[in-house]
């Protein structure tokens, strides 16, 4: 049963939620598994995961920067004999990953949805394929695709172990001169977790309003069709499909869209899909993971007064 | 000022992106073109030149012989040289062999700036710059929708899912840019008539420190699952309601 | 029956447009040795011809400076606008590569096995002795599109410069005489504003210019206008949609249709029929061509395509297959009779498809296209003989046409599709007395109408259109994708059309469009709807120039990216 290291990414002192589903999935493989915390003043969050968790808290590893991060997870799976080391895909871990393979000559496959300690799945071109990866080097490095896992309660009592911090020079040539703070006003539409859609079925430009007020009350983005882009409801930037962008948030919810292929393409890739249009033919609901044949004017509304009672 | 692009020729779009059923990895016998996020790079790098008034800007990138015609489009945007690794044994390469190949021509190239797009268009994977700076002990930002070339530092705003961060590094660095820092430009017609004549050159493995291992397989390939329990109901004036269940069942609220 | 007709809601354009004075200063222009519009077969043959002439002459290059030949493309890559059946008669190009290349070296899909031809009943199929014009011994089955793509390199490699993602948007006419053609800006927006990437149009300027921009040519039409060059009889022209499919089983036969799912009464003006080829042992190409005089204003040539697939000999072909791609293109149907008067200007020639030289009945252009290009690159190299005048050596281009096989043949059968606007059954019985007399009996020339001239009326024929289920049947978004067209939305409308008309000819437009780009909008009370467009959706087939709009090119680069059509 292989050894596995999971990489727990932090901000403003809380543990990614895509991280914990990794450490819970690699709980599932049976070896032995631990997490790894690397920043500065981080030690509560790293007990706040339970189980083995190795902490790496040094000033220099205060800005969340990929370089010191691959020192310390190389010199930690050589010290400690680690075969399998886990990622929950952001910004950060990427780089960390891809550096840590290199440093360490081990391969590293991408966007993973499943993994059983020697092999992973993970879907390609566009979701049309699902592919079994396996790894040809001793250590092996897998990056899972955000949303896929859910963290689980591992209701395991702390045990928090240092890590050795040695930095290589150029890790820290790079210097962060400013760090983000609070989000500003709600993410943009590639990174967002949740993306509410309008098209034709809105009816008019004015409406919208209801597609904003959904996405705000599910902290998401907005997104139009190229319909009503063209038709000047919307601005081009939010336009999601074959010319426009292409999302795959973990909730896409279509209002009033009819799900030509031309904005399948954009989209088919989000994680669940739901899908209000009074067309029960509309090709959208061939794909959506739930369907609503009905009136969006009456249910939006609703839906957005009921979500927000459940978040409050 | 030295600006090396790594670029990638990928199917093009329409000839459709497919996977080889005998080799299981991406059919690359059909058109290749340049992948749109690269054109993001090569447009920052010819900015990036411009704004120093003088430079040298190089596109390097990785594939088969019949990838220099794309890379030609890069040439024709003001490019001034382009070098294409180019071996068999480099074929079906993934991330370890790429990074290795490129990071061996790039360290020949001694660039002050080396730029990457924001993502594989057909791997999907966002993360190669890593690994190339790694090898060239370079310091990385990815991400980029903002950059500053500024005598020795480059500083790049880095979009991540918090928000922006402002890094500085000190050049020589390796910057992957996003296809928010800037709209690409038309290649105009003199760009297109004078590419041919530039140089563009061809290394092998062994030129450029030898082929690396492949370091993940492919084990086999599977139609996609149908969406699992797809539901489709009627609004029968409770429709929010059951919305809202589906998402809590799903732990999206 | 209404007196709707297409040519009296004519759309805001006019030919002048397309022709203007150098707009560059002199030293911005580009210039180059000849210039050729149009990366298909037509271009390419002349592209490749004066690449030979220029191997054969090399004393002259340095005349025709850096670039002895340039030829612009408007689509993403040659081939990608590319579209035809086709089943080829190799004459064209073995004239042109005579001495250089054998027949089993040319990109054809196979020989010609066998054919059959069918008259069809909604569930019947009929075999009827081809007719003779049909004949397709010692033919070859080809993708135009790969035939495109093929002669692009032969033509690079004997020196041509191919500028693909380019379109001419003007004639450049100095002192009464063609110097060259105004390329199209790129990177504008909606409202015509220039975006951050604004790319202006330039000059390109040629000692010639020959013109193969295929059907319903842009600068082609502002030319025949500009110099009077036009002959007595309108084109008229039909919309072929057609698919490729990778099959089960081979297909062992070239396959023609006629009949249904048209309609033979002489007042529906329906006049086409199917083809059905195989390309290869993995693949199937089939398309169904109309005549584009049709007066119901719900014929949908996209969707009676898919209606014939749902025929029982045809579903058998396809069963178990895949649809890999889809396109449309009109093809020039007035043959002979509705040729120009003269094909060259000052400075000009006009080739192929552009000038209808298609002969119907045989449904063969693309050798004509071939042959014409050769001879337009032989009369282009003439002007630099000394103490010939450009102007003899252009006029040369029309006696070699005049006096080429295209000619003899094209005559032959030049009123055959006249003949069936009189109905299938009239039409099919003088269409074999023509035959059998080789054109001499009926005698005279018949007339051809304007497509746009004809009252429309509406039946219920959409009623029968299939529903689309994604597997044997789409619906036209989906046909639009399976072109490869992902045409940058955020750029002016390049369609030139009234949008406030009676309904019965919005309805006529939106059935018209194979790609879905114009849609019924809402009333006026007056009796007139507004006509909405979705531009980015066009394929470029021309159609609607047929029938009252104008297709003008739109930014380069744009359209669908046909492989394998």
């Amino acid at each position: 049963m292989a050894k596995t290291l999971v990489f727990l990414e932090h901000h403003e002192g809380v543990v990614q939620k895509g991280s914990l589903g990794v450490l819970a999935k690699a709980a599932q493989t049976g070896g032995d598994v631990a997490g790894i915390v690397i920043g500065s003043g981080v030690r509560a969050a790293a007990e706040g995961v339970g189980g083995t968790v190795w902490v790496a808290d040094d000033e220099r590893l205060a800005a969340p920067l990929p370089q010191p991060r691959v020192d310390v997870i190389a010199k930690l799976v050589r010290d400690e004999g680690y075969e399998n080391v886990l990622f929950g895909q952001s910004v950060l871990a990427a780089d960390v990953a891809a550096g840590l393979a290199a440093r360490l000559g081990a391969g590293l496959n991408w966007g993973l949805v499943d993994f059983d300690g020697e092999r992973g799945r993970a879907p390609a071109l566009q979701d049309t394929v699902v592919v079994d990866v396996g790894w040809s080097t001793p250590v092996r490095i897998g990056v899972f695709r955000a949303g896929a896992l859910d963290p689980a309660d591992l209701a395991a009592a702390p045990d928090v172990r240092e890590a050795v911090v040695e930095l290589e020079d150029f890790s820290s040539a790079a210097e962060m001169v400013e760090q983000a703070h609070a989000e500003q006003q709600g993410p943009s539409i590639e990174d967002a977790d949740v993306i509410v859609a309008g098209g034709r079925g809105l009816g008019e430009p004015e409406k919208f309003a209801l597609a904003e007020d959904l996405a705000q009350a599910l902290g998401g983005a907005v997104a139009a069709t190229r319909a009503v882009v063209d038709a000047g409801w919307y601005p081009y930037s939010a336009q999601v499909g074959q010319t426009g962008k292409t999302v795959s948030p973990r909730l896409y919810v279509a209002l009033g869209i009819s799900g030509a292929i031309q904005h399948k393409v954009g989209m088919q890739g989000s994680n669940v899909i739901v899908s209000i249009n009074k067309d029960p033919n509309a090709p959208i609901f061939e794909y959506s993971d739930l369907g609503v044949v009905g009136d969006l004017h009456e249910i939006v509304p609703k839906l957005v007064e009921l979500v927000r009672a459940r978040r409050s | 000022m030295k600006i090396a692009v790594c670029v990638k020729a990928v199917p093009d779009a329409a000839s459709g992106r497919r996977i080889d059923p005998s080799t299981n990895r991406l059919d690359r016998s059909v058109e290749l073109a340049i992948s749109d996020f690269d054109t993001y790079a090569v447009e920052e790098a010819l900015k990036v030149k411009e704004a120093a008034g003088e430079g040298e800007v190089v596109i390097v990138s990785m594939g088969p012989e019949k990838a220099m015609d794309p890379l030609r489009k890069a040439l024709a945007m003001g490019a001034d040289r382009a070098v294409l690794v180019t071996d068999p044994a480099l074929e079906g390469a993934d991330l370890l062999g790429t990074a290795g190949a490129l990071a061996g021509a790039l360290e020949q190239e001694a660039a002050d700036l080396v730029l990457f797009g924001q993502q594989s268009a057909d791997g999907g994977g966002a993360c190669l710059w890593a690994a190339v700076a790694e090898r060239l002990r370079r310091p990385v930002i990815s991400q980029v929708s903002e950059l500053t070339v500024d005598g020795g530092t480059a500083t790049g705003k880095r979009q991540t899912e918090f928000g922006y961060d402002t890094i500085r590094a000190p050049l020589p660095a390796v910057i992957a840019v996003s296809d928010a820092i800037n709209t690409p430009r038309y290649p105009s017609l003199k760009g297109i008539m004078g590419a041919k004549k530039k140089p563009q050159e061809t290394r092998a493995a062994g030129d450029v420190g030898g082929a690396a291992d492949s370091g993940t397989t492919v084990v086999a390939l599977n139609p996609p699952p149908p969406r699992g329990d797809a539901r489709k109901i009627e609004d029968d004036g409770n429709a929010a309601e059951k919305i809202v269940e589906f998402l809590a069942e799903k732990r999206l609220v | 029956m209404s007196d709707v007709r297409p040519v009296d809601f004519p759309p805001p354009w006019s030919p002048a447009e397309a022709v203007a004075p150098p707009t560059d200063p002199v030293d911005e222009r580009i210039e180059v040795g000849f210039l050729v519009v149009g990366a298909g077969p037509a271009g390419l043959a002349a592209a490749i011809r004066l690449g030979q002439l220029l191997e054969e002459h090399p004393e002259q290059a340095e005349r025709l400076g850096d670039v002895p030949v340039a030829v612009l493309e408007k689509g993403k890559a040659p081939g990608s606008h590319l579209l035809s059946g086709a089943v080829v008669n190799p004459r064209g190009l073995q004239r042109l590569f005579a001495g250089r290349k054998r027949l089993d070296e040319l990109p054809f899909l196979g020989p010609v096995h066998g054919e059959s031809v069918l008259f069809l009943t909604k569930r019947r199929a009929l075999r009827i002795p081809t007719p003779p014009t049909m004949v397709n011994r010692h033919n070859h089955v080809a993708s135009l599109s790969q035939l495109g793509r093929w002669l692009a390199e032969e033509a690079e490699a004997l020196g041509a410069t191919i500028l693909p993602e380019t379109s001419a948007e003007r004639l450049i006419i100095d002192g009464g005489r063609v110097v060259g053609v105004r390329t199209g800006d790129r990177g504008r927006g909606r409202a015509g504003e220039e975006l951050g990437n604004f790319e202006p149009g330039s000059d390109v300027t040629a000692r010639v210019t020959i013109l193969a921009e295929g059907t319903q040519g842009h600068l082609t039409g502002a030319a025949l206008e500009r110099f009077g060059l036009r002959g007595e009889n309108p084109q008229v022209w039909a919309l072929g949609v057609k698919e490729v499919w990778k099959v089960a089983r081979p297909l062992d036969r070239v396959v023609h249709t006629m009949g249904w799912p048209l309609r033979p009464g002489r007042r529906y003006r329906e006049f086409g029929g199917s083809f059905i080829y195989p390309m290869g042992d993995d693949m199937v190409t089939v398309g169904l061509v109309v005549g584009l005089d049709y007066r119901d204003a719900e014929l949908s040539v996209h969707d009676l395509l898919q209606e014939l697939k749902t025929h029982p000999r045809v579903r058998r072909i396809l069963d178990g297959g895949e649809r890999v791609q889809w396109g449309a293109k009109t093809i020039p149907e007035g043959g002979f009779v509705a040729l120009p008067k003269r094909f060259h200007a000052p400075g000009l020639l006009l080739c192929g498809d552009g000038v209808g030289l298609v002969n119907v009945p045989a449904l063969k252009g693309i050798h004509y296209a071939i042959e014409s290009g050769r001879l337009a690159a032989e009369a282009a190299w003439r002007t630099l003989e000394r103490g010939v005048s450009a102007r003899t050596a252009l006029a040369t281009y029309d006696e070699s046409l005049r006096q080429s096989f295209i000619w003899k043949e094209l005559r032959e059968v030049r009123n055959m599709r006249q003949a069936f606007g009189r109905g299938f059954y009239l039409g099919g019985a003088l269409a074999g007395a023509m035959t059998a007399s080789k054109g001499r009996f009926p005698p005279g020339d018949a007339r051809t109408e304007r497509d746009a001239e004809h009252s429309l009326f509406t039946t219920d024929r959409a009623a029968s259109y299939p529903a689309p289920d994604g597997q044997l049947t789409f619906d036209k978004l989906s046909s639009v994708f399976a072109s490869g067209n992902r045409t940058r939305d955020d750029q002016p409308n390049h369609i030139r059309i009234q949008t406030r008309v009676p309904r019965e000819l919005a309805e006529l437009w939106a059935h018209l469009c194979p790609a879905q780009v114009y849609e019924v909008g809402g009333a006026d009370g007056d009796g007139t709807v507004e006509v909405k467009l979705a531009p980015s959706n066009c394929v470029q087939c021309g159609a609607i120039t047929a029938k009252g709009g104008r297709l003008t090119p739109p930014e380069g680069g744009s359209g669908p990216e046909y492989t394998l059509t």
